[in-house]
């Protein structure tokens, strides 16, 4: 009996009620460990540990099969600005595309982060309270259109409706380098590819922002109303100083959203190739379109210069991610502690 | 302007707590006012854009709003007002391109689909023909999507078990953290990898198993992250109580812990099979698209539905667009399906 009652780690009840408060429920110092239960723990664990495995095995094999492609090339990878891989002897450069692919993204984010902070006050603060779950749900629905019908959208419906924007904008601020059209107004531009990048990213970080802003504490926010503010004031005082982080978080995680994005862009934009400021103008692609594009007629070197190509942005979304993450990791632990 | 007309709201002989206020009506007026003054700026210098008009309307009432509010109710007000306006303008900006969105494929798409569409491939049909449908395209996807939840699924749940119920330290910590990370892959990074992996290295042809290894890896993460919430909203009373009766650690986890949260865990596959069944980057690599129908996922090229929405997007020709917009209707009805049936599942569970 005795030896029975130890192993189950059941004792007296005036033995067992301290030890349930003390420790932990996952210390399984009241299960038994059998042998089913060290398989199954470490067939977890081996998943978990496969997970890692796999995005290891993603960086080794990109790597590996970019090599020979970037042997070959007889361009610099990182500075030449043309994409010829497919050319004996091939000639190539990620730079082109890496710069359309930071401009759109970068533009996209500029257009969508202060409308997804507007989204996320005004579902969190203004809105009814009945009305702020299915309000929600209604942004969120626009991260479930699939990416290829906002590209159908963007490239059929989208494009001529912008002509008259873009026209106004180059009439009235094509003295900004930005907004000049030297190379010939077009439809299909960079500023109509981020837009669309811009309406693609906006549920992601309007849901982040929207989750950060839930979480500021009532206690500031009524204190500051008690003061005699008004709600813009509550708000800039409150809740965008404890949302800050979220905020730049959120918005990394949409531009790296945006640097990815594929099918969308190689939609709406056209296949030109070149480095320029000029927005409405043609020139200029993103690393995932190129690949979209250039995959039909790829040979052996073709594909591996995509590989090479994919491989860097492989990289720079990474480094985005783990920066945005970091950010949020980091407000996790401080909230803990202040709530 | 229609903000001159506005004389100060009278205001009462007592002391008045509240401040003098603007009233609806005045708002109202000068809402017309940006209107008029619009079209009458039309008149004299033509806008050619009806974003531009939105955009001219808009920014004159914010001004007539705030020079009104400064005038009767203080700055600090107007300041209120003023993002009060541009609050609820943003979110209607964003209803914009969603109800666009919609609109153009409901409008457009169910010109073309019908019954034929649906039961019919694009094998033998020319670049000019009005004919052609999708059924090829529908059996890639859904043979896909099936053979990507079943390899992502258990995965999953298994990385999902070890972070809530067995991680401890420094390797789960890790794990959680590559997990958010892995969310933000782009889905063209996946196709890139089971391209060299699976189709250069491996030296295989491109079938609806590579496009599912793609899509696999883009479920994983969504499936993990999901299932991990739900697992962590478990009571431990029911652990404990599972413990208390002499049950192992395993069967516990089996039996109790995972039933529990079994429809928070369904919603979560449900969303993420939804996320997946639009992706098209990965599949262009991987799948490599197929004009006629072919069953088996495990040998030659397979169509899917994005890719077919991409392939016809591209044509020159009007009926291979028409095409296009009839699949994105599907596509559409397809994933708001799953999504309206997750929600519902997500309901249901939690009257329980």
């Amino acid at each position: 009996m005795s030896s029975e009652s130890d192993g189950q780690g059941t004792g007296s009840p005036s033995d067992d009620a301290p030890l349930a408060v003390k420790e932990p429920i996952s210390s399984s110092a009241h299960a038994r460990v059998s042998p089913g239960d060290v398989f199954f723990k470490n067939l977890t664990r081996t998943a978990g540990i496969g997970l890692l495995v796999l995005i290891a095995a993603i960086a080794a094999f990109l790597v590996l099969e970019a090599t020979s492609a970037l042997d070959a090339n007889t361009g610099n990878f990182f500075t030449t600005t043309e994409w010829f891989p497919n050319q004996s002897p091939p000639f190539f450069g990620i730079a082109a595309l890496l710069f359309g692919t930071l401009l759109t993204a970068i533009i996209a984010m500029a257009i969508s982060v202060p409308v997804a902070v507007g989204i996320a006050l005004f579902i969190t603060v203004y809105a009814p309270r009945r009305l702020a779950t299915p309000l929600a749900f209604i942004v969120d629905l626009l991260a479930a259109v699939p990416s290829v019908v906002f590209g159908l959208w963007g490239l059929i419906v989208l494009v001529p409706r912008m002509n008259g924007l873009q026209q106004w904008l180059t009439d009235y601020f094509g003295w900004i380098p930005l907004f000049s059209t030297s190379e010939g107004l077009v439809g299909r531009s960079i500023f109509v590819a981020s837009v669309v990048l811009a309406i693609m990213i906006l549920p992601i970080v309007a849901a982040i922002s929207r989750e950060v802003f839930l979480q500021v504490p009532t206690a500031h926010k009524e204190a500051a109303l008690a003061l005699g503010a008004t709600r813009w004031e509550m708000i800039r005082t409150a809740v965008l100083p404890y949302g800050k982080p979220g905020v730049i978080s959120a918005s990394m995680l949409g531009l790296g959203r945006a640097m990815g994005e594929t099918i969308a862009v190689a939609l709406v934009l056209p296949a030109s190739f070149g480095i320029s400021w000029h927005i409405l103008s043609p020139a200029g692609n993103t690393i995932a379109a190129n690949v979209a594009n250039g995959f039909g007629e790829a040979n052996e070197v073709g594909k591996g210069a995509l590989i090479a190509s994919g491989l860097v942005l492989f990289i720079v979304t990474m480094l985005v991610n783990i920066m945005a993450r970091a950010v949020i990791a980091r407000r996790r632990e401080f909230s803990g502690t202040a709530a | 302007m229609s903000t001159t007309t506005i004389a100060p709201a009278t205001s009462p002989g007592g002391m008045d707590l509240t401040g003098q206020k603007l009233p609806m009506t005045t708002l109202a007026a000068i809402g017309a006012g940006a209107v008029v003054a619009t079209i009458l700026l039309y008149v004299v210098a033509p806008i050619d854009s009806r974003i531009q008009f939105v955009l001219i309307a808009g920014s004159l009432y914010l001004i007539g709003q705030s020079v009104a509010s400064v005038m009767v109710e203080g700055a600090r007000k107007a300041v209120d007002r003023f993002v009060t306006t541009l609050v609820y303008l943003a979110f209607l900006l964003a209803l914009i391109p969603l109800v666009a969105v919609l609109a153009s494929v409901i409008a457009k798409g169910a010109q073309r689909i019908n019954y034929d569409f649906l039961t019919t491939s694009m094998r033998n049909i020319g670049a000019r023909d009005a004919s052609g449908g999708i059924y090829h395209a529908l059996i890639g996807t859904l043979e896909q999507i099936a053979l990507a939840s079943l390899f992502a699924v258990p995965f999953s749940m298994l990385v999902a078990v070890y972070l809530v119920e067995y991680g401890r330290g420094r390797i789960s910590r890790t794990i959680s953290f590559f997990v958010d990370v892995l969310t933000g892959l782009p889905s063209i990074i996946a196709g890139l990898f089971i391209l060299s992996f699976y189709l250069l290295a491996l030296g295989q042809q491109p079938s609806g198993f590579a496009g599912a290894l793609a899509l696999t890896i883009l479920m994983i993460p969504i499936v993990v992250r999901s299932t991990e919430e739900m697992l962590k909203l478990v009571p431990d009373d029911l652990r404990e109580a599972s413990y208390a009766l002499g049950v192992t650690r395993w069967r516990t986890i089996l039996k109790i812990v995972i039933p529990t949260a079994l429809p928070g865990i369904v919603t979560g596959v449900m969303l993420a099979v939804a996320r997946v069944a639009g992706e098209t980057a990965p599949l262009l690599l991987t799948v490599f698209g197929n004009d006629s129908i072919n069953f088996n996922p495990f040998s030659g090229p397979q169509s899917a539905l994005p890719l077919y929405i991409y392939a016809q997007a591209g044509a020159p020709q009007q009926v291979a667009v028409d095409r296009a917009w009839a699949a994105a209707l599907t596509l559409i009805v397809l994933v708001m399906l799953l999504n309206v049936m997750a929600r519902m599942v997500a309901r249901f569970a939690r009257v329980r």
